[in-house]
This record gives C-alpha cells, structure tokens and sequence, in this order.
C-alpha cells in the first residue's frame, strides 16, 4: 500500500507543471480557444516531445509502456491549467483503445504517429438519446462483400473535427441496447459519406456531430472482432473517466488556489474578505471536497487497467461520482468566492468552473455513476 | 502508487483475525454487534486478553510496551478488531494522555503511569471542558495554585466522558491570568480518589448515562503530578488534539456499521420487497458507502504521507464524524418506526422481554441521537474547519 508517486512520475509532473505553468498562461490559451481550431502545434508537439502522447503505448511503439497511474499525473497537470489540447480523445481514448484491441497492422500504423504528434484520432460512440447508455447504438455495419457500410449518427464526438480518423462503434446485429452486435471500424473523417459538424464547446474544447451514410470501409480496418466490441468500448470509457478524474482533480486544485488568493486579497469593509468565516468554512469545504476526490481519482486510476471488470466498474463509478459532486460544488463555490468577478470571461475561476461542470456531464453524470453503484449493491446482494 | 495490501500486510491480517477468532468472549462480541449499553468490566477485560497478547497499545512504540505496528498495521489491526465485534479500546488513555506523557513528560511520570494504561488497571478520562470553555478552551478557568509541594485545584469540569469509572483523570488547569488565556495553561494528571472531587452524572438525550460533570474543591494535587512545565499546557492539549483527531476517522468501527447496514437493508421489508429494492434508501446507501471508501482511502494516505498528519487531520476528523452520523442514521431509518419505542432495559445482555420489531431496531434511535455528540466533541467541525482555514489555508 503506497500513494507516493515513482521518481520518474514525480519528475514527468514536475517538468509538466513548469510546461503548464509558463508556457500555458492564461492569455495564451483565450487566443487558443478563439482559434477555432482547439488545438495549437506547438502544445501538442511539445507534448510529444515530452513524451506524453505515447506514455502508455508499449514501447514497441515508440511508447514508454506506462499505465493509468502515468496517465493520472499527467491530466492532473492538464486539468491544473486547463490545457484544451485533444489529450482525453486521442492519446487515452482512441490511442487507448488501439493499444488494447488493434491488431498489429493497426497498432504499427497508428501509435507512432500519435506518439509522435502527427495524428489526431477520435472515439465516435455516443448517440443521440443514449444518454451515458454504452450499449445504446443504433449506427449499423452492413456487411457488403468484403466491406462494410456505415450508417448512424454519432454525436459528442471529443475532438471529432480535428481528428483525421475516426474509431467508430457500430451494429453489426442485434438490437439498440443490446451489448452483443457491437463492432468497432477505423473511419477515415474525409471518406465519402462522412459529415462532420464541428462545434466549440463551453469550456474551450471541441466536440462533433457526425453523420455516415453508407461509408464504406474495408474489413481490414476493423477493430477486434465483429459483434464483440462492448467489453473494449466499456473499458476505453473507464479509462477516460478515470483520465477525467485526475484531470479534475488538477482543475479543483487551480480552483482552490485561485480562490484563496482572490479572497486573501479583495478587501472589503476594511479587511480581506477571506477574514470572514462564512467565506473561510467554504473555502475549508472546498479543500476537503479535493483532498477526497484526490483518493478516488487515485482509486479510479489504480482499477482502472484492471482486468477484474467489476472491481473496475466499481471504482470508477465511485471515482465519477465523488469526482463529480466535488467538481460540482467546488466549481460553484469558487466562483461565488469570487463575487462578481467570478462571472466574468476574463477570471480563471469562470474557466475552470466551466470545464468542471463539463466534466461532470461526460461519460456519465454523478447521478448516472451513483446508480451504477447502487444498482450494483442489489446485485452483490442478490 | 500501489493501493493493495503486500502479502506481509495481508498476512498481519490474517493473524489478526485469527486472534480475535480464537480470542474474543462470546458475550463481548454479541454486546457489541447488538449494540447493548456498554461496560466497565467489558472494556477492561477485553483490554487484558490484548495486553497479554502483548498487543495492549497498537500505537505505542516498543520500548513503553506497545507494538511498534506501521500505520498501515496499525489501521489493519483497528479493522479487523472493529468487524470481529471487538469492543473500542479506551482512547482517553491509549490515545490521548499516554502519547503526551511519552513525549513531554518525564521518567518518572512514564514509568509510573504508562503501564497502569497498557494492563487496563487505570481507567483515564479526560478534563479539558468547562461549562464556559467548550469550542474556546483556552478561556478555561479550573484553578491550580501551588503551595509547597502540591497544587489545589478548583473549579469544574464537563463532558467528562465514563468518568464515573475513571481512576485518573487529565486536566487543563489555569495556573496564571497573565498574557494570553492560552499562555497560562498547564497539565496536570489528579487522582480521581482524591478528597474534594466529586462526580455528578449527566444524563443525555438517549436516557443513558456516559457523561459526567467533575467538580472539584480545593484537591490537592502532588506538584510531581504535573507534565512538562508550568503554563505550557496548550501545547500539550494541542498535541493531543491532534492525536484525537486521526483517531476519530474511525474507519474500521465504521466499516463494520456498514456491513451491519447493508445486511439490515436486505433483512428489513419494504411491504413485498426487502428494503434494498427501495431505490431511493439503496441510492443513499450507495453514496455513504462511496464516501466511507473514499475516507478509508484518504485517512491511509495522510497516515503513510512521510509529512506527516498535521492540520489535514481536521479533515478526518469532519468526515469520519459525518459519516458515522449517517450510518447510525440510517441503521434507524432502515428499522423504520420500530426504532421508536424506548426499552432501556433491553440494552443488557441477557434482556428476553419483549421488544418493537427487530433486534436491529432496540438500539437504533437512542444510538443515532448519541452520535449527534460526534460533531461537537474533540473541537466541532466547526472548529475544525477554522483549523483548516487558518492552518492549511493560511486564511
């Protein structure tokens, strides 16, 4: 039992928080997130020159063969300067999912070149009316000769308009709701069939819609096995939660320390509003929310490689759900500290208020993740 | 990073549990897993068959007859303990005044009071409250006056948790009025047999009887009774405090409420369903137990912080209360309205009259109204978030 980092994590950590720190201040990102664009060169090759996009690949393919506990340190100092780079949908999801379920010709071809910088991938899965339903997919794979068809439309797709391919999910039979059928494809964005609407979202990345019809893709691109893809779509997700703890955890931290400045400074009938106790016992909740939703991004990172599925499942909907209410209240909290100010475009605070709240809507709300751990108690009990 | 438990650790465990298995008297166990009133001679037998086992104080260090357990040991043996049915070692001696004699007092004071904690044969209880001095200690006015060779103590005490058992008592005493009220404090250890104390019972809102007010006129107190210096008694209560406060994370007690929670919501009805298929109980279940993780979690990892505990303890210690409210909350809320009927009687061992629903249900209200006292004793969350605020956040 130890919660200390390795030598080598703690040094990745530090050398990303004086990337963070001094290269990602707060101007430069406002001039990012008004590109259009939501990702810049030369954050991203910086990144790849640290070494980060290829962290957890094997080394095979010029990864450096880490885990989730990397992966943990890593969105952690992301999530600190709320850097907006396609970090969650490439390296952890797409690169995730890859790694665990491509075959050797599609490993070869598609790590390096993310580990490198050079390509950008996408996870498109989620459907409109699935909710956080993993398994609601109504896009179809007809089988066409050697080929397959895709029709459907995907929607939240992270990073899906500056991605060059796209992993999508999709029925190759049975029903909407059903777990078996699922398969998973490599999607060229630019293939005949593909649109793509591409939209900023609130916090500063980029998400889209994407509609198929009939794209055809040939059967080498397909990712696993046919009908059996909803085991690897389900742990690529609890990878990406677990990723969005951390990264959570990062930005409450900012929060905190933001607020503590500001209320150490803004006087106020003649005194620092941070004498008042009203104001302190917040802010003392606000700490203890952290500190909590720390264990449990720990907790989620720590299952989340694991191959024992419920005990996975478990404690990433634990993490999730903790995760969330703290975002939740300490995101609400920290502008509030920040009176007026707090609303404003140009605090910090806003910033990371809304990319905590967004936090919480992907992958599953706390609500959402609160069930599934509710739901699984009957179950043990039964 | 590594949150499993190495084979050493798992092996501790184990023989641990097999201790208790081979160890622990039947009536204790039953008293305790039903949640009956507790007991003198429970408490200290139970401390006997851990101090024979030479297991008496899991916290001390070797050298005063402890074990010299890590933290993680530590945690592992308070677990198993508190789900084996074990009864709550009694802090006010192993915890609280036995660390601050260790450190601050002298050979004599080691050498004489320590073993007396470690065997059972003293039972401790402590004198820091008065009724003007509750969450602002420091303005505390009990009186020591040296005179030769001893102290005459007077004033009052209160709080004063199974003082009517006690043979010691560890008091926060005003021996100067001069500067700060925190600079004129000091501590000092009274005999409870001493002539010119008296013990009077408050009865709390459960109708039980653990609280006690201490009076004290004009007590003589032997002047070598005293630890550390004259006035520099905050430090020491502080000290203390801090000792308290990790302790009232109270994992393992809560760990095995949990798991009797768990099962009285299968047990229970809820009309033609147990009460576990009632979603919205389930959900609250699921988020205590989500919560219980996370502090079981959070107090391993300040424990094995090489920092050390320091203020973040405060946020144990909020938690661990909050969360042990809850539980017992909910153990009532899940024997529903048979929880109402009052039976004291029915809190002794061998009670066969009868009773309102289940067994679960006797204790259940008078247990949750008890535990409201978690939030206000050992410095209220209250204070303890100014701790936090001032401490750790520099506020």
């Amino acid at each position: 039992m130890s919660f200390d980092l390795t030598e080598e994590q703690q040094m990745l950590s530090d050398s990303l928080r004086r990337f963070v720190t001094n290269e990602y201040s707060f101007e430069k990102r406002g001039n990012i997130i008004h590109s259009g664009y939501g990702t810049v060169a030369a954050t991203w090759s910086a990144l790849a020159e640290m070494g980060l996009l290829g962290f957890t690949f094997p080394e095979d393919y010029d990864g450096l063969g880490g885990n989730a506990i990397d992966t943990l340190v890593v969105m952690e100092n992301l999530g600190r300067g709320l850097v907006v780079e396609p970090y969650l949908a490439t390296v952890v999801l797409a690169g995730g999912l890859i790694r665990d379920a491509g075959n050797e010709a599609q490993k070869a071809d598609i790590l390096p070149g993310i580990a490198s910088g050079e390509r950008l991938l996408a996870l498109a899965h989620s459907e409109p009316g699935a909710r956080y339903n993993l398994s609601h997919v109504r896009t179809s794979a007809r089988k066409d000769g050697e080929r397959f068809l895709i029709s459907g439309q995907k929607t939240a797709v992270l990073h899906g308009g500056q991605a060059s391919q796209l992993i999508v999910s999709a029925r190759t039979r049975g029903d909407v709701n059903e777990e078996a059928g699922l398969s998973l494809f490599l999607v060229d964005r630019h293939a005949n069939g593909v649109t793509v609407d591409d939209f900023a979202t609130h916090d500063g990345h980029r998400t889209a819609e994407i509609r198929f019809n009939k794209v055809a893709v040939s059967a080498d691109n397909l990712i696993g096995t046919v009908g059996e893809a909803f085991p690897i779509i389900e742990k690529t997700v609890d990878l990406g939660i677990a990723a969005l703890c951390a990264e959570a955890v990062g930005a409450m931290e900012a929060m905190n320390a933001a607020t503590l400045e500001y209320i150490k400074t803004r006087k106020q009938f003649g005194v620092p509003i941070g004498k008042f106790q009203a104001l302190q016992h917040r802010m003392a909740d606000m700490f203890i929310h952290t500190e909590q939703a720390r264990t449990m991004a720990i907790l989620a990172a720590s299952e989340a490689d694991s191959g024992d599925r419920a005990r996975r499942r478990e404690a990433v909907s634990m993490a999730k759900t903790l995760v969330g209410q703290a975002a939740r209240f300490v995101g609400q909290e920290g502008v509030q500290l920040h009176g007026g100010m707090g609303v404003t475009d140009e605090m910090f605070a806003a910033h990371l208020f809304k990319r905590l709240t967004l936090i919480n809507l992907l992958f599953g709300d706390a609500d959402h993740h609160l069930a599934q751990v509710s739901d699984g108690l009957l179950a043990k009990t039964a | 990073m590594d949150l499993n438990y190495t084979p050493e650790q798992e092996a501790f465990r184990a023989e641990v549990r097999q201790f208790l298995a081979d160890n622990l008297p039947d009536d204790i166990r039953e008293r305790v897993q039903k949640r009956l009133r507790p007991d003198k001679a429970m408490t200290e037998r139970w401390q006997k068959i851990l101090f024979d086992q030479g297991w008496g104080a899991s916290t001390w260090p070797k050298e005063y007859g402890g074990t010299s357990w890590s933290p993680i040991e530590q945690i592992l043996f308070e677990e198993e303990c508190a789900l084996a049915g074990a009864p709550r070692q009694l802090d006010f001696g192993l915890r609280m005044v036995a660390p601050v004699i260790m450190t601050f007092g002298n050979d004599a004071q080691k050498q004489r009071f320590l073993p007396g904690i470690l065997s059972g044969e003293d039972w401790w209880c402590q004198g820091y409250s008065e009724p003007g001095a509750g969450s602002d200690l420091a303005s505390l006015r009990t009186s020591a006056k040296l005179e030769g060779d001893h102290y005459v103590v007077n004033g009052q005490k209160t709080w004063t948790t199974l003082g009517q058992h006690a043979d010691w008592i560890f008091c926060l005493v005003r021996t100067s009025t001069e500067g700060k009220p925190q600079q004129g404090i000091s501590f000092l250890l009274i005999d409870m047999n001493t002539p010119g104390i008296e013990v009077r019972p408050i009865i709390m809102l459960d109708g039980e009887h653990e609280i006690n007010e201490v009076y004290f006129d004009n007590v003589k107190v032997p002047a070598e009774n005293l630890i550390g210096e004259e006035n520099q008694g905050w430090t020491y209560a502080k000290f203390l405090l801090g000792h308290e406060r990790t302790g009232l994370a109270n994992v393992g007690q809560w760990k095995a409420l949990m798991k009797r929670l768990k099962a009285a919501a299968r047990e229970e009805q809820d009309g033609q369903r147990p009460l576990i298929e009632n979603t919205r109980f389930r959900d609250r279940l699921a988020q205590l137990d989500m919560e219980l993780r996370a502090l079981e979690l959070t107090v391993l990892r300040v424990l094995t912080d090489k920092r050390g505990p320091g203020p973040q303890a405060s946020i144990l210690k909020i938690r661990g209360t909050e969360i042990g409210q809850q539980l017992f909350e909910m153990l009532m809320e899940a024997t529903g309205q048979d929880a109402i009927a009052h039976i004291p009687d029915a809190l002794e061992l061998n009670y066969n009259g009868p009773r309102s629903g289940s067994i679960d249900a006797t204790p259940a209200a008078g247990d949750y109204f008890n535990m409201r006292k978690l939030s206000i004793f050992g410095g209220s969350n209250e204070i303890q978030r100014n701790i936090i605020a001032q401490l750790v956040l520099g506020l």
